[in-house]
């Protein structure tokens, strides 16, 4: 007897890619002037084929199998094809090959809030939402009082969802697709959104629904959750299977490809959220004395230096490298702004440095994503995820400092303070 | 749960083109999904608004009273026996019908697309509830016909009783046409400018302001190919009774369009339905 709920088999699925024109969809101006340039391209005799599509594999000959009652986290890189394999999974989308055998009820989650209307009452979307996710009129009846119950809105069941705050958005729509009860949950990162409280409610019911020995298959960018919740990891490398496993395995190996040099070339580097205004060329790492290493001790000095080069003019952009530990959580966040280092107008390459004192981080390997963000616009313009790594060593001076008790070091000055006590 | 019930499931096959057994058992499954679609956007187009459902009644008032004064005043064509104002109104529910359904069918996908891309559902459902939506209206317009069969003190015969079975003719060629608009408007966002411009067009080639009678015998059956003659004369045949006569070459040849209208749309749709998701 076998309880494997999904088994997926050789699945491929190719996107073809048009180079020339921008927009996704064909529009009345595109028609026109790609077929009249077709058209005097074919008067001139050239062959206009071939130059403007491109095939793009997003995901190739992935297998694996899920058994009943694993809890899956799903990680890799942006591109590396999570959630195109949702999406096939979701059936949103078809395979262009391969093959997904799924036993039991699927419903699937990759964002909160599909669905809902704005003009519409809490009360409303719920049966609105219910429906669409697949649940009948009855069911939902059923369950109205506990999805309103979860979400915390009685007060504004009867107000548009307009004007809900983004938080009650949020919990109204996880509460409806939380309250599905289907057999396998495929979850989209959509617990990024939502407050801090709710997003361990969140996480609670959906680690109960994996106790009640149902399948939920999770995508996530954060490790904590991945670590904290799922029984098995798979990782996806550009669009291929990786490595599955044990969810700490899969986390160490997820981020094993950021690259170990004090000089890191930036320019290929695919994981990275960009609106192409701006690069992050190269990525230098140096000591407090200029001298490129990536090897530190505990309060050493540091220094990282940003190359760029604006595609466009920028006014004041600002500037800042992330520090991930091992897992890619966030440990520090060092921005420009918080020196208030004003630059002016920017245009053309551009070497900004950092210097830091004293960085007491524990020891251990940690990962860096630097970015260059538009103040003025708060969008980033340029942010590299966890793309280069620095190892802290341990000393003998600092023998006892442990990441178990603590991250982060801070020197400390200890006297003995002489008073009088009553005995 | 344990592992025997999942056993028992049913299994799904996810694979490339080979949708087509689930696809119906789905739609069934999903069939509440039509109803909560089109009470959606019944609920949401009269928010906000002051007088709310009676846009539903004034719109096609109004477009009665232009026409009859136009075609019937004006232009003194003649009205088979019957007041002018219910010859015009007879055509112009199956008229407005048609019309509505094939703008909201065509951009039912396009505005739902945020659904399209993050949650499976059979599409289907889209457009066919853009078509609910616009019987709703349909229904609701009815009761000016209603109105003005008491005021001009009318009483229908017994053809009357027929009327459901055009009402579903006509409901074929809006779901046929609308599904093909529809899934060539993911593609081609051109049709967001061509469904305008065909309902504009349609409503002065179809017998609308006019009986069809006014057209030359030898040029009835040409006219016929339009496949909203064949409708419109059969809500009339059924509604004005007593002179009004079904040409029946002409109403056969609209009967066959309508129907493969419908096949070709259904198939189409299909077709298409695969690639939504990526390419809306």
């Amino acid at each position: 007897m076998s309880d494997t709920v999904i088994r997926v088999e050789n699945l491929g699925k190719k996107y073809v890619l048009g180079h020339q024109r921008q927009e996704r969809y064909a529009t009345l101006r595109d028609t026109i002037s790609n077929s009249s340039k077709n058209l005097v391209d074919k008067l001139k005799g050239k062959s206009s084929a071939g130059s403007t599509y491109e095939e793009f594999w997003a995901l190739k000959d992935v297998s694996f199998e899920i058994k009943q009652g694993d809890r899956v986290g799903i990680i890799g890189r942006n591109g590396a094809g999570k959630s195109t394999l949702l999406k096939i999974l979701s059936r949103i989308t078809e395979p262009t090959k391969g093959s997904i055998r799924i036993k039991g009820r699927v419903a699937s989650l990759l964002e909160v809030g599909t669905g809902f209307h704005p003009e519409l009452t809490g009360r409303e979307n719920i049966f609105l939402n219910g429906a669409i996710l697949g649940m009948g009129k009855v069911e939902i009846q059923r369950k109205f009082d506990e999805i309103v119950a979860f979400a915390e809105v009685e007060k504004f069941l009867d107000t548009p969802v307009k004007r809900y705050s983004s938080g009650m958005y949020v919990r109204l729509a996880f509460a409806v697709a939380a309250h599905l009860e289907p057999e396998i949950l495929i979850v989209d990162e959509v617990l990024a959104v939502g407050d801090a409280q709710f997003q361990q409610k969140c996480l609670g019911k959906m680690e109960q629904i994996g106790q009640e020995g149902r399948t939920v298959v999770f995508v996530s960018h954060n490790m904590a959750t991945i670590k904290h919740l799922c029984s098995t990891g798979i990782l996806l490398k550009a669009g291929q299977v990786h490595k599955v496993g044990r969810p700490l395995d899969i986390i160490s190996h997820y981020l094993s490809d950021a690259h170990v040099s004090s000089t890191v070339d930036l320019n290929d580097w695919q994981d990275r959220e960009t609106t192409k205004a701006a690069k992050i060329t190269s990525f230098v790492i140096a000591d407090g004395d200029g001298n490129e290493t990536t090897s530190f001790s505990i309060g050493d000095d540091i220094c990282f230096k940003l190359h760029t080069t604006f595609n466009e003019p920028i006014f004041n952009p600002s500037f800042g490298v992330i520090i991930h530990d091992s897992f890619g959580e966030y440990i520090l966040d060092i921005r420009s702004t918080h020196s208030n280092f004003e630059i002016g107008r920017i245009d053309g390459d551009l070497t900004v440095q950092v210097r830091l004192d004293n960085l007491g981080l524990c020891p251990g390997r940690y990962l860096l994503s630097p970015w260059i963000n538009d103040a003025a616009a708060k969008i980033n313009i340029d942010y590299v995820k966890l793309c280069a790594t620095i190892e802290i060593e341990a000393e003998s001076r600092f023998h006892d400092v442990s990441p178990l008790v603590g991250k982060y070091w801070v020197p400390s000055e200890w006297t003995e303070v002489k008073a009088k006590l009553k005995v | 749960m344990n592992a025997r019930t999942t056993d028992s499931k049913p299994e799904l096959l996810i694979e490339a083109g080979r949708a087509e057994k689930q696809y119906w058992k789905d739609l069934w499954r999903y069939r509440e999904l039509f109803y909560f679609l089109a009470w959606r956007d019944i609920l949401v187009r009269y928010k906000q608004t002051a007088i709310g459902v009676m846009w539903a009644l004034i719109r096609p008032f109004l477009t009665m009273v232009v026409f009859t004064v136009v075609f019937g005043n004006l232009a003194k064509l003649p009205s088979e026996g019957v007041p002018y104002p219910i010859l015009v109104f007879s055509a112009m529910l199956p008229w407005q019908f048609f019309a509505n359904s094939l703008a909201e069918c065509s951009n039912s996908l396009i505005s739902n697309s945020n659904l399209i891309s993050k949650v499976y559902f059979p599409r289907l459902i889209v457009p066919v509830s853009a078509v609910v939506v616009s019987f709703v209206d349909f229904m609701i317009s009815g009761i000016i016909l209603l109105g003005l069969m008491a005021w001009y003190n009318y009483i229908p015969s017994w053809r009357i009783l027929m009327l459901p079975v055009f009402v579903a003719i006509a409901f074929a060629a809006s779901i046929g046409a609308g599904l093909l608009l529809a899934s060539l408007n993911v593609k081609y966002r051109d049709f967001r400018f061509i469904v305008p411009f065909i309902v504009q067009f349609g409503l002065y080639i179809s017998p609308v302001g006019f009986s069809s009678s006014i057209v030359p015998e030898q040029w009835r059956l040409l006219y016929s190919l339009n496949p909203m003659v064949g409708v419109i004369d059969g809500f009339r045949w059924s509604i004005l009774g007593g002179e009004s006569k079904l040409y029946l070459p002409g109403f056969a040849l609209s009967l066959g369009l309508v129907a493969v209208l419908l096949i070709a749309g259904i198939a189409y749709f299909r077709k298409m339905e695969r690639t939504f998701a990526d390419v809306i």
